[in-house]
């Protein structure tokens, strides 16, 4: 059977991307924020998830204004990484997994809700920094990945509640699926930045705190917080945290935390890197 | 969406990417996006007037992309991932964009040095009547 295993919530900032593709971990700047990921690299090589489903945004790189989906699945058998106008990140291209990405999208769709389905992504730094993040600089990723893409950039976004409850329904599917199949939750995004505006440079950084206490312990006192509050208090672009919530309700009411790592600033933004088990493994 | 007031147009110095921005901005974020391919890149490179009159943007609009005035691009409609597009064209970091952004005539190692000492401070900054 499926099992979701763990949940991973981490920013998923271009500069990180930057830093791994350029081999500039060990500067000053970067040096401390790479330490910082090590013990997250570390558990993940030894829990070796078979399947990833990252939950990250599109920065107009697959998708425009053309046409504005607010929950995307990916189901196709790869995705190729995006030219975000640099050039594409070179960086294995990313392995799906369609029959579980088919069996998630009709147990969601049967769960009312109603997913665009996609086959065609070209994946950005939403999807493959937080996959630098946790596998470094492998050949190939060692799992495959269900790339699960959120509106977070047109107003409204969904609301953090949407998020979680989206979350319950991906363990749903996922613990009915026939084949055994570990599988860990990434929600990406966050936290506070702003990266536009006379406001830009926004960091909140004991808001942000406050927000991964309760996100681990009492999802349900924040997942009704507001729009407004999100893109006053942790800058127009924080919001995207929101993302976190999917992983999160994917998960047991109880969870451990068994990693938990803050840094400010990493590029405009506060970055922050979780990770989350069930008690009950 | 009809272009009613809202409670985040309290938030200073921030320009919600909301239906409004959208229905204002469409064509100049679309000519953004279209940076995204090389071939475009080189059009416009060779020839910046002549590649964005293929774009049904303002005249307003055609003024603050070729100025490259990033404040004035997002009062007329531009959200900040596709801009950064045009500012990526250019070898402009986002500590440089933010800087440009910043109304005080910032240079981009006053922003960084900003960042580096913990950012833009939240306090002072929630709402126009705290910075009034």
């Amino acid at each position: 059977m499926g099992k979701i295993i763990a949940g991973v919530g981490t920013s998923h900032i271009p500069a990180i991307g930057a830093a791994v593709d350029h081999n500039k971990t060990q500067e000053a700047y970067w040096k401390p924020v790479f330490d910082g990921m090590e013990p997250a690299k570390k558990w993940i090589e030894e829990v070796k998830p078979d399947v990833c489903i990252v939950v990250f945004n599109d920065h107009a790189s697959a998708f425009s204004l053309e046409s504005i989906s607010t929950f995307a699945i990916g189901v196709a058998p790869e995705f190729q990484p995006a030219d975000e106008g640099y050039g594409p990140r070179k960086v294995p291209v990313v392995k799906g997994n369609p029959e579980l990405a088919w069996h998630i999208t009709e147990s969601l769709i049967m769960d009312e809700f109603d997913m665009t389905i996609v086959n065609e992504m070209p994946v950005d730094h939403g999807l493959t920094v937080p996959l630098s993040i946790m596998f470094g600089q492998p050949e190939e990723w060692p799992c495959e990945v269900i790339p699960l893409c959120v509106n977070v950039i047109q107003y409204p976004q969904p609301t953090g509640n949407r998020c979680f409850n989206l979350g319950k329904a991906i363990r749903k599917a996922v613990e009915s699926y026939p084949k055994d199949t570990k599988v860990a939750v990434f929600g990406t995004g966050g936290l506070s930045h702003q990266l536009q505006g006379e406001r830009a440079g926004l960091i909140n950084a004991d808001y942000d705190e406050q927000w991964l206490d309760d996100l681990v312990s009492a999802p349900e006192k924040i997942k009704h917080t507001s729009h407004t509050e999100y893109l006053r208090e942790t800058g127009s672009e924080g919001i995207e945290a929101i993302m976190w919530f999917i992983m999160r309700g994917a998960l047991d009411e109880d969870v451990e935390q068994v990693y938990r790592f803050t840094h400010c600033p990493v590029s405009n933004t506060h970055y922050g890197l979780l990770v989350l088990e069930n008690k009950d493994k | 969406m009809t272009d009613q007031e809202r409670d985040y147009h309290d938030i200073p110095g921030t320009y919600v990417f909301d239906g409004t921005h959208y229905r204002k901005g469409y064509y100049l974020n679309m000519f953004c996006m279209s940076l995204n391919k090389q071939e475009n890149r080189d059009e416009f490179r060779k020839d910046e007037e002549a590649y964005l009159a293929k774009f049904p943007v303002t005249n307003e609009q055609r003024k603050a992309l070729l100025e490259r005035n990033w404040l004035e691009m997002l009062r007329l409609g531009g959200n900040i991932y596709y801009t950064f597009k045009l500012a990526i064209f250019d070898g402009m970091t986002m500590q440089a964009a933010g800087a440009a952004m910043s109304d005080s005539g910032m240079t981009e190692e006053e922003f960084k040095h900003m960042m580096i000492t913990g950012g833009r401070p939240i306090d002072g900054n929630r709402s126009k009547k705290e910075t009034k």
